[in-house]
């Protein structure tokens, strides 16, 4: 498969702090690649920098003309829910027509005849993450940059979302580029794992090779999925 | 009806109908008490229109203009929260223009007084605030987007800093046109309550930017309907007519 994304020796500063150095990696055309780190690791940095909104040293090279459709983090804000807005209107700000409106929210599955006039904060959490689904895909895109996209979703509204993006991946020619917490999500649909880490370094490869749970604990200094309480006085 | 009232009430319309559509951008964007100090600012340009006799707006202008410009220095070279420096830079605009202003003309500055303006004002307030409606109704759909993620704006190839360079032209001409309808002190009213009562009852954009111009409008002309009646002063009747559109709108709020 064709290289569709090569990144070499990248280095991002912020406020003149190294958030992201000699980074290397390259993406092929319909590979969904994960990456994770724990916070503060340059996840959203690293997005930010393959689109262009961030100044950097080193060499990010997409294949010309790719077409790149990007959900950034915290969409699902209550800030944007609250935005007297409807489901056109929101289409509209992509300059999205009704007609190809109509037919991703049906393709994500919302059905509902006048879902169209909604207002998007009226949609629960997981027709709401659908409807942002559509709202990416319509652009007709061949790389999907996701920044946390499930974030603040029920584990069960989580599940079809992404059982909803693979199955787009399998009709058409997409690759996915996508920063999750979410290591469930990481073994069960992506190929390969990005892991980034300014204390140990950064890896990468598929999930099963890369991801051993001493990389993990590395990673997140912490075994993962627990966290105790304290008890309140 | 006297011709002074036509030319009062069409001038308070065009005004009154461009704050409230900007008033809907402001708010979503949570910015619409922004109004407040920057009219404020206004004061001492108006305080030297009333001196010298010439167009309040064209007074207020350069002050906010001049203000905006010393909070981005200040913000620039202290680092301060921008909140603080603005509190700074308000004061001392309301403070200066109480030094040169004679007492006799502080309520003209402070509530505005729509019931004298000529031909002229009307007629540059109708251009200016017809341009800020044109252009704020250009701006909507590429504002909204970068309200929602500036990132996913430039991503869509949309220049931030021209819509924001524009945005805040605009929020500049209403303040300084909106001092002359409700006076210095009234200006963040203008642009937030009509927003405000319209957003209780919108479900989209169409409804929202609708209903506030004509929540803004309604209120105009009422507030100097009332004052021909009433002689309280027109500044302050039209913020409390639409106060009281808001209050009705809570009734009806949509979820």
């Amino acid at each position: 498969m064709e290289t569709i994304l090569k990144v070499k020796n990248l280095n991002v500063e912020i406020n003149k702090e190294k958030v992201i150095s000699n980074l290397s990696f390259e993406v092929k055309r319909r590979e969904i690649l994960t990456i994770l780190g724990p916070n503060g690791a340059g996840k959203t940095v690293l997005l930010r920098a393959l689109l262009g909104l961030l100044p950097y040293r080193g060499e990010i090279s997409w294949k010309k003309g790719t077409r790149i459709s990007y959900l950034p983090q915290g969409l699902n804000q209550l800030r944007v829910r609250h935005l007297p807005i409807s489901v056109r209107e929101f289409f509209e700000l992509k300059r999205i027509e009704k007609g190809e409106t109509l037919k991703f929210l049906e393709l994500v599955g919302i059905n509902e005849p006048n879902a169209i006039n909604k207002k998007i904060g009226d949609f629960s959490g997981g027709q709401f993450q659908r409807m942002l689904i559509a709202w990416v895909l319509a652009s007709n895109p061949e790389v999907l940059l996701f920044d946390e996209p499930m974030a603040g979703i029920d584990i069960g509204g989580e599940k079809t979302i992404y059982s909803l993006l693979k199955s787009f991946w399998e009709k058409k020619d997409l690759t996915i580029l996508l920063v999750t917490h979410d290591l469930n999500i990481v073994y069960r649909y992506s190929d390969n794992v990005l892991c980034l880490s300014k204390k140990e370094g950064h890896c990468s490869g598929p999930p099963l090779k890369v991801l051993s749970p001493n990389i993990l604990e590395k990673l997140y200094k912490e075994p993962i999925g627990f966290y105790k309480h304290r008890r309140h006085k | 009806m006297d011709s002074q009232v036509i030319v009062s009430l069409i001038t308070g319309v065009f005004i009154a109908a461009s704050a409230a559509y900007l008033g809907t951008l402001m708010l979503s964007k949570k910015m619409a008490l922004v109004a407040g100090p920057l009219g404020h600012l206004t004061l001492p340009g108006i305080a030297l229109a009333l001196l010298y006799g010439f167009n309040i707006s064209l007074g207020a202008f350069p002050f906010v203009i001049l203000g905006i410009i010393l909070i981005w220095l200040f913000e620039i070279r202290t680092k301060l929260p921008m909140e603080a420096l603005t509190a700074i830079v308000f004061s001392s605009g309301v403070a200066i223009a109480f030094i040169f202003l004679p007492v006799a003309q502080a309520e003209t500055a402070l509530i505005g007084d729509i019931s004298k303006v000529s031909f002229l004002d009307m007629l540059f307030s109708v251009l200016l605030a017809g341009g800020v409606f044109l252009a704020t109704k250009k701006i909507y759909k590429k504002m909204t987007l970068i309200n929602i993620s500036e990132d996913l704006a430039k991503v869509e190839g949309i220049s931030v800093k021209k819509y924001n360079l524009i945005y805040l032209s605009c929020i500049a001409i209403i303040v300084a046109l909106g001092a002359q309808l409700v006076g210095g002190l009234l200006t963040a009213a203008l642009v937030a309550i009509p927003a405000a009562a319209s957003r209780n009852l919108s479900k989209n954009i169409a409804s929202y930017s609708i209903l506030a111009v004509i929540f803004g409008v309604v209120s105009a002309i009422f507030g100097i309907l009332l004052f021909r009646i009433t002689k309280f002063p027109a500044g302050p009747l039209i913020i409390l007519t639409s106060a009281l559109i808001f209050i009705i709108s809570m009734v009806f709020v949509e979820k």
